[in-house]
């Protein structure tokens, strides 16, 4: 028999922990899609500005949200195994990187902040993973549900940026569907994985919530946008509309996923056993601070 | 080796919260934050109810996910399992407080005092700003054993080496000790009775165990 009681919402992370994921995954995701719809040649300056406005505003929204603000340089002091010190070490290189790409025009050094910003959101994704006191963050489904939203966030700027530019391709909205496609996959696929391992009630509540609107918001009105567009030569709208209603509904998620759905594990009682206890000594992983 | 474990022996608890008080005295914790306390449980359905009453805090885990996502190092652990947080290191992040799966750590921003804004007499005397904007949580009152240890005395069966809620407890119901040690109390306990580690299928391999012995 086991039973669990006791589960609440946690406001420990509030929407200041939220908009770094939002915004913080938006831009990570435009750094590694820019440098992919401007291939071969180097992103333009403008859309680096706008993913590195975006990374910084999330970090700054995290700055403010941490108790000990000027203390914020300890957070680079556990790499090996803290995703929150990889992501503070991989944004603080990602800066100089992407501006001087985009100032020297150099492909090769933007392709790098393209890389950095994938392991960015991915670091963004692993930290969630590692929260085990918030069964709807720490379900693995999560790491590719945050990816793929990252990834239509990104391309959907991206893609809005060329559209403005004139200077948008095909495949583009191609990529872009395939994006929304497996994002709306994911979303499935961690709704179901969170069910099926007994998630707080009040976390499904919060995702049943929210999923017709996701699901319109997110994937069809986007896809009917750009597409339609894109079939019939239409001009800009349809890809500003499809863009912005798919970066919105990822920003909804994430804020929904951190701020609404973020139910503690709450207390629990136990399978009984009998016996002396096999002792496990105290786990030791390399860069685990051991005080002696 | 030493490994310091506590038990509750949930068929003894009378959910006095004698545990809490004494340790909000050791430790001075402001107002709402109670680093042990004491659960009242309602379980099963009518007519076939029962009520249990279970102490809850820092589990101080062999595997403890909030030393592991630290981004400061400040949470760490000591030979002897009991896991601890270096105030002077925090950032109050928060991240230690969303891993705990048992809802242990605490984190309070500006100071309180149980009667308003101005401290009692003792509040001033023992308030601490270093563990303000930073994480909190049981310390199994690492203090008193180390002093305890010190002076030769055995945790779990010396006061003075013992963590205050266990020495306070009128039931005998919290225990403490070496579970290393064939021979301590805890390990005594455990291999006569039955229990359960709150979580286990996360891993954490906690140091506390619920002794019960279902009627």
């Amino acid at each position: 028999m086991t039973i669990s009681f006791g589960s609440k919402l946690q406001t420990n992370w509030d929407w200041r922990a939220a908009f770094n994921f939002m915004f913080g995954g938006s831009g990570s995701a435009l750094l590694l899609m820019m440098a992919i719809f401007a291939a071969p040649q180097a992103a333009p300056l403008a859309l680096a500005l706008v993913a590195l406005v975006l990374v910084g505003f999330g970090l700054l929204m995290v700055w403010l949200e941490i108790g000990r603000p000027w203390r914020f340089l300890h957070v680079f002091f556990h790499p090996q195994t803290s995703w929150m010190t990889r992501e503070g070490s991989v944004g603080t290189v990602l800066f100089p990187v992407t501006i001087a790409g985009a100032l020297m025009h150099s492909v090769m050094l933007l392709a790098f902040a393209a890389v950095l910003g994938f392991v960015f959101l991915y670091c963004q994704a692993r930290i969630l993973k590692a929260a085990a006191g918030i069964p709807a963050w720490r379900e693995p489904a999560i790491v590719p549900l945050i990816i793929s939203t990252g990834l239509v966030e990104g391309t959907a700027i991206a893609m809005m940026f060329f559209q403005g530019m004139n200077s948008a391709a095909l495949w583009m909205p191609g990529l872009f569907t395939l994006f929304i496609a497996a994002r709306l996959w994911m979303w499935f696929a961690y709704r179901d994985a969170l069910a099926r391992g007994k998630a707080p009630a009040g976390t499904l509540q919060a995702l049943t919530k929210m999923h017709r609107e996701f699901i319109i918001a997110g994937c069809i009105v986007p896809l009917l946008c750009v597409l339609m567009t894109f079939a019939f030569e239409l001009g800009s709208w349809g890809t500003f509309l499809g863009g912005a209603v798919a970066l919105i509904s990822g920003w909804r998620l994430k804020y929904a996923i951190v701020v609404k759905a973020s139910f503690k594990q709450g207390y629990g009682i136990g399978k009984l056993r009998k016996g002396r206890p096999i002792i496990k000594p105290p786990v030791r992983r390399a860069g685990d601070p051991i005080q002696l | 080796m030493t490994r310091y474990v506590m038990t509750a022996d949930l068929n003894r608890c009378v959910g006095c919260q004698t545990c809490t008080a004494a340790c909000k005295h050791t430790n001075a914790t402001p107002p709402e934050i109670q680093w042990r306390k004491v659960l009242d449980v309602e379980m099963g359905e009518f007519p076939d109810v029962e009520r249990i009453f279970m102490p809850v805090g820092c589990q101080h885990c062999a595997d403890p996910p909030c030393m592991h996502v630290c981004p400061s190092q400040a949470t760490a652990q000591r030979d002897d399992g009991i896991v601890t947080i270096d105030y002077d290191l925090c950032i109050g992040c928060g991240y230690c407080m969303v891993a705990c799966p048992y809802d242990a750590r605490y984190k309070v921003d500006e100071a309180r005092f149980a009667y308003g804004k101005k401290p009692s007499l003792t509040e001033a005397l023992r308030h601490d700003e270093g563990r303000l904007g930073v994480a909190q949580k049981c310390t199994f009152c690492a203090d008193r054993i180390d002093e305890g240890t010190a002076k030769g005395l055995t945790p779990g069966v010396d006061p003075e080496a013992t963590p205050a809620c266990v020495n306070s407890c009128i039931a005998n119901a919290l225990q403490f000790g070496d579970i290393e040690d064939e021979n301590s109390n805890v390990s005594e306990l455990l291999a006569e009775n039955t229990y359960f580690q709150m979580h286990e299928e996360l891993g954490t391999e906690t140091g506390f165990y619920y002794l019960w012995n279902e009627k």
